[in-house]
């Protein structure tokens, strides 16, 4: 059985966006391509501000994905998390729709009685375990993130070695933004293992705009061009998976 | 749908929750306590005592009832605390799902060990083996192993392990876990879910008990683990034991149980050996646990005893020949000497 892929948009960030495009609309964007906007927010010693923490729920509500904010020494386990639940909610979304094609028009996972629900989520675990997965890091590196950087490669490090666990295949690439040309710089082209990251974070240089929209709009449109060059190449319709609420 | 990972129900004592299925009523008596997913209270249900998950995220909560049925099915084996309802809460805030399952009331693990001392230690390692042995043949692994998430009940005194939550079936990805026990955090292996993943944890609590503190990697984490291990002179008694645990040597459980044996009974026959003023409060309890273990104990004591006087007659046989050696050189100086004056 082919089962798919997930997309993922996996967003680091400390604060506001101050730059380009409006960062929400750009999410809800993504979502419609069927690409799921998931934020980490990074706090040091400092809290976030108000501003920044709605900005990053609301980015990762309308793009249909899953936010957290966290202190930087607990990076790795929340990058990983995220990620995956952010898996399990569209793969739950999925079978939801399944549901509502073959039950009724409202029926959800939810309205099952607890000893159906069990079957179900064997078939969500399994998804979970096989499914493909394409993530688009995008790490933002403006001024007061350049001491977190370290711990950002280490989380993603380790979310490449916990992903990598399960049977399904993966693929990330990495994005900085600002970068040193332009809003939004590619650091890591598509690979499965992201350790070949270990050297590219020490050349950048922070600078101090925040470009968070032109950032999801770059990897919206870099998702598109990988599935438009690789339909060009085979024939076979991609199969992936949307989310639906 | 949810789109932040925080639980956010605090629930008075007393509330009446009633399920919307089996409409069972459960009162709210205490809080257990509080993960990354769901908060366990402590319920009254028909004048007993239960424990009661509640998240409001459905599917962990339906992912754990799973792993909870599937160990019924496994007859005669306490792996996990039995499972009693499932059901959902309809509140107007939202509908969170529970899951309802025995009370196991005790200790926690690093709580009993503070209280009693580090005696208990090997007995509970030894009975966590064999427990992990069990899960393991029935397909499964434990995942998120930490003191955090064992109890220790009885009298039998016997240890548990309480949270499922990280229960996955073996060649699957680990999907919960803690950093100081979780091998991939240290760089020595995957995420896979397989006996060894289990068995590294095994090995990182027994550290985590002479590190209360916990510490972080630092350099290459076999070398780090291992100059950690051969500081604690206690640890370092276990040290081939721990290596093959954290690198991964040991296949399964028995394994790794059978080795620990052999350390215990290496460990008994050093005891006498060390010299009483070395004995402090914790190797002298050790000693008198030694001698207090039944037939099969007290003749691999006398072993010990024998061994020792074995080494005792050694060591004045090597007294013997240093005093013939120094005799030796005495006489032929002298005789030099002797000869010297001829000359």
């Amino acid at each position: 059985m082919r089962t798919g892929t997930i997309k993922q948009i996996l967003l680091i960030t400390d604060g506001c966006s101050n730059y380009g495009e409006n960062p929400i609309p750009m999410a809800g964007i993504a979502k419609e391509h069927g690409i799921t906007v998931n934020v980490i927010g990074v706090m040091q010693h400092d809290v976030i501000d108000e501003n920044g923490m709605r900005e990053i729920e609301s980015i990762a509500e309308q793009g249909g994905g899953v936010s957290q904010i966290v202190y930087v020494q607990s990076l790795s386990q929340t990058v990983q998390m995220v990620t995956r639940q952010a898996m399990t909610q569209t793969l739950q979304g999925v079978v939801n729709r399944e549901l509502k094609q073959i039950l009724g028009s409202n029926t959800t996972i939810e309205d099952l009685p607890p000893e159906k629900r069990g079957e179900i989520l064997e078939v969500v675990d399994e998804l979970n375990e096989t499914v493909d997965l394409e993530v688009i890091v995008l790490v933002d590196v403006s001024g007061s993130m350049k001491p977190k950087l370290p711990t950002v490669k280490e989380a993603l490090l380790d979310l490449s070695l916990s992903l990598n666990a399960r049977s399904g295949n993966n693929l990330f690439s990495v994005f900085v933004f600002p970068g040193k040309s332009n809003y939004v710089e590619k650091l890591l082209d598509w690979t499965p293992k992201l350790e070949t990251l270990t050297s590219v974070f020490s050349k950048l240089s922070a600078g101090g705009m925040t470009p968070t929209g032109p950032a999801i709009k770059e990897a919206i449109h870099y998702f598109n061009q990988k599935h438009s060059v690789r339909g060009l190449l085979s024939n076979h319709d991609e199969e992936y998976f949307e989310e639906s609420v | 749908m949810k789109n932040t990972l925080k639980s956010p129900f605090n629930i008075s004592i007393g509330t009446v929750i009633q399920g919307k299925w089996h409409q069972n009523k459960y009162v709210i008596m205490k809080e257990l306590g509080r993960g990354a997913i769901g908060v366990v209270y402590l319920a009254e249900w028909n004048q007993k005592k239960v424990a009661m998950k509640l998240s409001d995220n459905n599917m962990t909560i339906t992912s754990e009832v799973n792993v909870l049925k599937s160990f019924r099915k496994a007859q005669g084996v306490t792996l996990g605390p039995s499972l009693l309802d499932v059901d959902d809460w309809v509140t107007a805030t939202g509908t969170f799902s529970f899951y309802v399952m025995e009370y196991i009331e005790g200790f926690q693990f690093l709580n009993f060990i503070k209280q009693n001392g580090r005696t208990w230690i090997d007995m509970f390692i030894l009975q966590l083996l064999s427990d992990l042995s069990k899960l393991h043949t029935h397909g499964w692994v434990f995942g998120d192993l930490k003191p955090e998430n064992l109890i220790v009940t009885g009298p039998p005194i016997k240890i548990r392990c309480i949270d499922v939550g990280g229960v996955t079936p073996q060649g699957r990805a680990i999907k919960e876990f803690t950093e100081f026990f979780d091998r991939g955090y240290w760089g020595l292996g995957s995420r896979k879910a397989e006996p060894s993943y289990d068995l590294f944890a095994v090995a990182m609590i027994l550290i985590n008990m002479y590190y209360p503190q916990r510490f972080q990697k630092n350099g290459d984490s076999l070398t780090f683990l291992k100059s950690k291990i051969k500081q604690v002179p206690e640890l370092k008694e276990y040290y081939s034991l721990l290596i093959k645990a954290l690198s991964g040597h040991y296949k399964n459980a028995d394994e790794m149980r059978k080795d620990y044996l052999q350390v215990l009974s290496k460990k008994r026959m050093n005891v006498p050996q060390s010299s009483p003023t070395q004995m402090s409060g914790f190797s002298r309890r050790r000693q008198k646990k030694y001698q207090m273990t039944g037939p099969s104990g007290s003749s691999s004591f006398h072993l010990a005893k024998m061994k020792n006087r074995n080494l005792k007659r050694k060591q004045r046989k090597r007294t013997g020949l240093i005093e013939s050696i120094v005799l030796l050189v005495l006489i032929s100086f002298l005789y030099f000497m002797y000869i010297y004056q001829f000359i």
